[in-house]
């Protein structure tokens, strides 16, 4: 019998082939959870639409009564940042430390960890899967969001592309931050406030309260050196802004580099974190 | 020989267990210092199971049984000694590891809540890479063996616990494990219910020649399916071997139930009586004593029927807890 070595490519090759039906099936598996559930996500949707509509209303009245812009923004740009917005903020949901706060307190892992595929798999795959529904209840809102706000679009296709690759990589950098936060909970069983600060920093640092051109300029600063900006203001300016090809590639790239930092930082807990483990609950 | 399936040698599992007194005054301290206990779940145990056994892992609760289970199918690191799982360390959790081996929990939902089991056994093909004409060959036989297919086209949730047992199972086979975990896998279900799953693990370990570790509350699950039998008890193992010779080796007395033509007078010159039911009186007589009574009850009574049994396990089990207690 011949024994391939686990590090040889034919292996890998093998290995590739096998997690991308792993995401084609656990996409699917999620899709259907979705379906099932229609009434409970448009109730979720409406929720999350709330967020932005409030900004927008406060935003477009400021930028009205102050003479048509705030921060060199127009109303019909702040209704387009925040139409696109509600988009990325659909996109880039993720299980959260809370999800893995109550996966290891009541032993929930257990399931997973008994099978040959590591459980972020199951986060990253499912989360993506239940979104291509999202997509779809997203539309008609974009549609009532546009009537009534009148945004001003002006967008090439270009940016359409790089926008539709950034929304995914906002996806992974908050999955893989979210995740090693979520692995705290192997040493306090309670992550709820750590979790909170990480929330107050995405609000102000990512574009998700205000777009980061009003921010004061150290804020604009600080933002550019942390992963936030890259999970709301890239991927929306990269529609709704004036980036250049490079900056836009940049911005990519940016991108890239906080997914791979995720990966090893929840990677590197993950280790140490995984022998902590107690399976309690079964 | 072959290499066993599962070999443990001085196996130990220690949990650092956090504990403080009642009220305000003790929680407002354990926020400065927190005091925590040492607890030895698993203490040091050796054993080897070799390819295609089954045997039952028995204790009260909190014996150290799941904890084992646990370390062996690679969900807890020991603490110290040594588990061996299909020649791999089972804490590493290699693939080729965790393809091989199944842990089934009966208290444990393993299966998508709100979709028809189906499609959990689809996810758990791409999972295990299971090849699709041997993962339908194989879904379709257990599907039948278990007698649940109709029940796998419902959304999980709608199961009863029965039903949902029988479904987990099914998924926790498809990829064809080579050793089997068992814990607990009958448990809330009735008489019914518990003797279809009994029948079946007995049917899969035959027809694959699967190794199988089982703890159950219920001895009639041990008694069908095991022969050999672990004990254990505060992570200790106090007994090792055969079931029929765990009631020799532990109790020191037999039953004699015996049934008579004109009614059961005062037996207790006899042996203890420990039960009667009209005409049928059950004694417990010394092991030592038994031929000699049996011979005494024959010609001195007017006897239809007599029969002699070692005690029911539920009864040797006690007794080796008890005797564990008093050492």
């Amino acid at each position: 019998m011949t024994v391939v070595p686990e590090t040889s490519p034919l292996r890998r090759v093998g290995r590739l082939r096998s997690l991308a039906d792993f995401y084609m099936t656990a996409m699917r598996t999620q899709m259907q959870a979705q379906f099932q559930y229609r009434a409970a996500t448009y109730m979720y949707l409406l929720g999350m639409v709330a967020e932005p509509v409030i900004y927008l209303v406060v935003w477009t009245t400021i930028a009205d009564q102050s003479g048509g812009a705030v921060g060199g923004l127009t109303a019909g740009e702040f209704a387009a940042y925040y139409i696109v917005w509600t988009l990325v903020r659909t996109m880039n949901i993720v299980f959260t430390p809370y999800g893995w706060e109550e996966r290891i307190r009541e032993g929930e892992l257990t399931g997973q960890l008994l099978r040959p595929l590591h459980p972020i798999h199951y986060d990253v795959a499912g989360f993506a899967g239940g979104k291509i529904p999202w997509l779809l209840y997203y539309i008609p809102i974009a549609a009532v969001l546009t009537l009534v706000f009148d945004p001003t679009f002006d967008v090439r296709p270009t940016e359409v592309a790089v926008f539709t690759v950034a929304i995914w990589g906002a996806y992974l950098i908050r999955t893989f931050n979210q995740s090693a936060l979520g692995l705290v909970t192997f040493w306090t069983t309670r992550v709820g406030a750590l979790f909170s600060l990480y929330i107050v920093l995405e609000l102000l640092l990512s574009g998700r309260l205000v777009p980061l051109t009003i921010m004061p300029e150290w804020a604009q600063t600080l933002a550019w050196l942390l992963p936030f900006r890259w999970t709301f203001y890239f991927p929306i300016e990269a529609l709704v802004g004036d980036l250049s090809n490079q900056e836009l590639l940049a911005g990519l790239a940016m991108q890239l580099f906080w997914i791979f930092v995720g990966i090893g930082i929840f990677s590197l807990v993950w280790r140490y974190a995984i022998r902590r483990y107690t399976a309690v609950g079964n | 020989m072959s290499e066993p399936a599962v070999r443990v040698e001085g196996l130990l599992k220690v949990f650092d267990v956090p504990e403080r007194d009642e009220g305000l005054k003790a929680a407002t301290k354990s926020l400065v210092r927190r005091k925590t206990r040492e607890v030895r779940a698993v203490d040091g145990i050796s054993f080897e199971i070799a390819p295609g056994e089954i045997v039952g892992f028995l204790g009260p609760n909190g014996a150290g049984k799941t904890t084992t289970l646990k370390m062996l199918s690679g969900l807890l690191y020991v603490s110290g000694g040594e588990a061996r799982v299909l020649g791999h360390v089972p804490s590493k959790r290699e693939r080729d590891f965790l393809r091989r081996i199944s842990l089934v929990m009966g208290n444990r939902n393993q299966l998508q809540w709100d979709l028809p089991a189906l499609d959990s056994f689809e996810l758990n093909r791409s999972i295990y890479q299971i090849p699709r004409p041997d993962f339908l060959s194989l879904r379709d036989e257990l599907i039948e063996l278990l007698e649940v297919g109709d029940l796998v086209r419902k959304p999980v949730r709608q199961l009863s616990l029965g039903e949902r047992m029988k479904v987990e199972i099914v998924g926790s086979l498809l990829h064809h494990p080579q050793v089997l975990f068992l814990d607990e896998p009958t448990i809330g279900l009735d008489v019914t219910m518990q003797k279809r799953i009994r029948k079946f693990v007995a049917e899969y370990r035959q027809r694959h020649g699967a190794t199988v570790m089982l703890t159950s509350h219920y001895m009639a699950d041990v008694e069908a399916l095991c022969e050999r039998v672990i004990v254990i008890h505060h992570g200790k193992i106090l007994f090792d071997g055969d079931l029929a010779a765990l009631a020799g080796t532990v109790a020191a007395w037999k039953t004699i139930a015996v049934a008579l033509e004109n009614g059961a007078g005062d037996l207790s010159s006899y042996g203890e009586v420990i039960h009667r039911d009209g005409d049928l009186v059950t004694l417990r007589v010394a092991k030592a004593e038994t031929a000699r009574v049996t011979a005494r009850l024959l010609a001195e009574q007017e006897v239809l029927d007599l029969n002699v049994e070692d005690p029911p396990i539920e009864d040797v089990i006690e007794l080796v807890f008890a005797r564990e207690a008093v050492e």
